[in-house]
């Protein structure tokens, strides 16, 4: 009896899922599947709601624009709730639908399909996700980062702090404030690392999941340690709260400079506004503000449509982070086009289409990605913006530091 | 049902105890067999199939949380923990040793069991909420442990690769292949808890359950008796963790996190407390639910909505929807999915005549 309902169910389950399936099949032109996962409703919503139609918007615009190379995209979106056994099942149904590249979304996610990927020859990018050592194209052949690693992060901060303390970093103090999980931690071996060269002082203090109780920390730092900058490597709700206790002890901001997760307009909005916020430094991979064409074709896609620009699109930093997600993929597969002379690409044509990406830059949004068999990571390019009247200002171009401390951590992974 | 019941009279203890009530039985239970061991993976397509692999595990883990909470009365929401436990230990098992599934999966089950045991000593003098807050404590400490002992989680990023489990030499690699190793300790899991309910231990664990204190008067020992659905219930965990590790090939600990045990509460409360269908059946309520509903969303939604307002609606109105059905199905028979079935099945047993 017990067996036999989990069989009846299992069977009307199937029907059922049949009947859609042969009920959607599309009848359409030549087209390419990319599947992205998202987001929209679990731990990192907030990332998720901006980012995810920042990525749709730009398939839209280059489908409406003609597609790619003759053939439309076809971009299939699926939720996970940043939790593992939906994300396998969202990359099975989009390997069922043919996709040639996947867009993951989330950590534990990202580990848990790198081996599926490798098996199914389907690459995958993590950009701002997974481990720093995925940079390594011959260990992770379809895992791509794709963006600056907490690891290339954790250096560019450093840089940054050096150059803005007069170019020597002996005996300054700088206190690493982060997230007490892996990810957090992660960037802790380059700046390891790179106290002993540059002989600074490094303190660290951990703040323990979720995020929310930092007050003790940040009293350490500021009437114990008076370190001469921060490094902020938090998540979620913990950004906005570290800004607004930093604030409130008294510490400049502009002497915080905070990693890619911990910089967006939300953050600031969560920690009170700009005016609170003011002086902050942030890490990001990704263009941010106004003034790229990308965005403009897409105000004019809107408004071609009758519509106004959607209300995502004020919130430049997860927005610009999709369009650029979008734009690594529609070049992906504009290469594996081109290289199969116009045939319809497989996963593998796509994974070799994404390490000829190079001079892709949709003006400025994009860093100066140099992507190859062996290096997955495109160089490690990050800007730093301030906060500043309203807005991030951009302070710095793109640069990347400490290459040969960063080539020699890669080595002993 | 596919068989009408008739001509049962039973005249012995023996015969009342006996897994099969009819000889029907036997024969629907080969057919059942036969049905998901041969012509499910013959038939069914690999996207089918995955889905299918997750309930399989999840069936394993919700099985032992039941022989925990529903069959001994205990309350844990320490099991995501105790998965990770049963995960890690297998896979520094196989990546440090190379030890194959067969000595790996029992391993990580065992190491569970001893570490619930002590999660469950707690047991011995509190009960109810109380428990609650203190395998809670036992699910914390865990993480921390794993997530800050480099010797356990393998490095920064407390997760460790491991190669698939490789059987008669071929490595299980496609989902069809995983699917009949699943199947087969899923198959394991539910045989085993349909005997342990009927034998002395388990009828022991249902007499703490019903009323504790007379259970020990009658002579049941209960210090003994509370471990060890402790440790049975941990085992069966921490085999869950390792076929999920075996599964993904990666043990990390983010997969294990608090939510994971409450999902699985879910799991056998909507599925129904004491009972093995409840378990297969709660497993497969709160696995497919979500995805049965973003199915029906998605076939309806295309006909309403533009695509960007589909993409957010979906999520959404899916997390709604699930939760509204969980209490649809609680409102409507508060002792959960397998009760549902048996009131369905009841009714059919006399239809046309019902009295």
């Amino acid at each position: 009896m017990t067996r036999m309902t989990t069989g009846t169910l299992a069977l009307a389950a199937v029907a059922a899922a049949l009947a859609w399936m042969a009920g959607s099949a599309p009848a359409q032109q030549k087209e390419v599947v990319i599947g992205e996962q998202c987001d929209r409703t679990g731990a990192t919503q907030i990332v998720g709601v901006i980012l995810c139609p920042g990525i749709m918007d730009y398939i839209n615009l280059i489908n409406s624009k003609g597609g790619v190379e003759g053939y439309r995209i076809r971009l299939v979106e699926i939720d996970h709730e940043y939790k593992v056994p939906p994300a396998i099942e969202a990359y099975e149904r989009h390997k069922a639908e043919g996709a040639v590249s996947i867009m993951l979304y989330g950590t534990p996610q990202t580990q848990a399909l790198t081996q599926k990927l490798n098996e199914d020859k389907i690459p995958g990018t993590s950009p701002g996700f997974g481990t720093s050592a995925a940079a390594n194209g011959t260990r992770y052949p379809y895992i791509f980062p794709v963006a600056a690693s907490y690891w290339s992060q954790g250096a560019a901060a450093i840089k940054f702090i050096k150059d803005r303390l007069g170019g020597n970093l002996e005996g300054k103090r700088i206190a690493y404030l982060f997230y007490d999980n892996p990810a957090g931690r992660e960037p802790m071996v380059i700046l390891e690392d790179l106290r002993k060269i540059e002989k600074f002082e490094l303190k660290t203090f951990a703040v323990p999941p979720p995020g929310v109780e930092l007050g003790a920390q940040v009293l350490d730092i500021t009437q114990r340690l008076r370190p001469d900058f921060v490094i902020s490597h938090l998540f979620g709700r913990s950004p906005s709260l570290a800004m607004k206790e930093l604030k409130r002890a008294g510490y400049p901001l502009s002497k915080v400079v905070g990693l890619v997760w911990a910089s967006a307009e939300a953050d600031v909005q969560a920690a009170g506004g700009w005016s609170v916020a003011e002086g902050y430094h942030t890490v990001q991979f990704a263009g941010v503000g106004d003034d790229y064409p990308a965005r403009q074709e897409i105000v004019a896609m809107y408004k071609a449509q009758g519509k106004g620009p959607p209300k995502e699109m004020q919130s430049t930093v997860y927005y610009n982070r999709g369009l650029l997600i979008g734009a690594l993929h529609v070049e992906a597969v504009r290469n594996a086009i081109k290289a199969r002379g116009g045939e319809k690409p497989t996963g593998e044509d796509v994974k070799k289409g994404f390490e000829a990406i190079h001079g892709l830059t949709l003006g400025g949004l994009v860093p100066p990605l140099e992507l190859s068999a062996s290096d997955h990571e495109g160089g490690g390019w990050v800007q730093i913006f301030q906060a500043k009247g309203g807005k991030f200002v951009k302070e710095t171009d793109w640069f990347r530091a400490y290459q040969e401390v960063l080539a020699k951590q890669l080595k002993a992974e | 049902m596919f068989h009408r019941e008739s001509g049962v009279f039973k005249t012995s203890y023996v015969a009342d105890m006996a897994v099969y009530p009819l000889p029907i039985a036997k024969w629907t239970v080969a057919a059942l067999t036969a049905l998901f061991a041969v012509v499910v993976p013959l038939a069914m397509s690999e996207y089918y199939l995955s889905i299918l692999n997750l309930i399989l595990i999840a069936v394993v883990g919700a099985l032992g949380l039941n022989i925990l909470v529903g069959y001994t009365g205990q309350i844990s929401i320490g099991h995501g923990a105790l998965m990770s436990v049963g995960a890690y230990t297998a896979a520094n098992l196989i990546t440090r040793l190379h030890a194959p599934f067969w000595l790996a999966l029992p391993a990580g089950g065992a190491m569970a069991a001893a570490i619930g045991t002590v999660i469950g000593i707690p047991s011995l003098r509190i009960k109810g909420l109380y428990l609650a807050i203190a395998t809670l404590a036992g699910q914390l400490i865990i993480e921390w442990t794993i997530n800050h002992v480099p010797w356990i989680s393998g490095g920064v990023q407390a997760s460790i690769e491991v190669p698939r489990p490789t059987f008669l030499g071929t490595q299980l690699r496609t989902q069809t292949q995983l699917y009949l190793f699943l199947l087969f300790f899923a198959a394991v899991a539910i045989v085993g808890t349909i005997n342990l309910a009927r034998s002395r231990v388990g009828r022991a664990f249902i007499a703490i359950r019903d009323q504790d204190i007379a259970a020990e008067i009658i002579g049941i020992d209960i210090f003994r008796y509370k471990l060890l659905a402790f440790a049975l219930s941990s085992f069966y965990a921490g085999v869950t963790g390792v076929l999920y590790t075996y599964y993904l090939g990666v043990a990390n600990y983010e997969q294990f996190q608090i939510n994971v045990s409450i999902d699985y509460l879910a799991m056998i409360i909507i599925g129904g407390l004491g009972s093995v269908l409840g378990s297969i059946l709660g497993a497969i309520f709160v696995i497919l639910l979500p995805i049965a509903t973003r199915w029906l969303l998605e076939g309806l939604g295309g006909l309403f909505l533009s695509s960007a307002d589909l993409a957010n609606i979906i999520p959404n109105l899916r997390l709604v929807m699930f939760g509204a059905l969980i209490v649809i199905f609680l409102a409507l028979e508060p002792e959960g999915l397998s009760r549902l079935w048996r009131n369905i099945v009841a009714y059919f047993r006399v239809w046309p005549f019902s009295y």
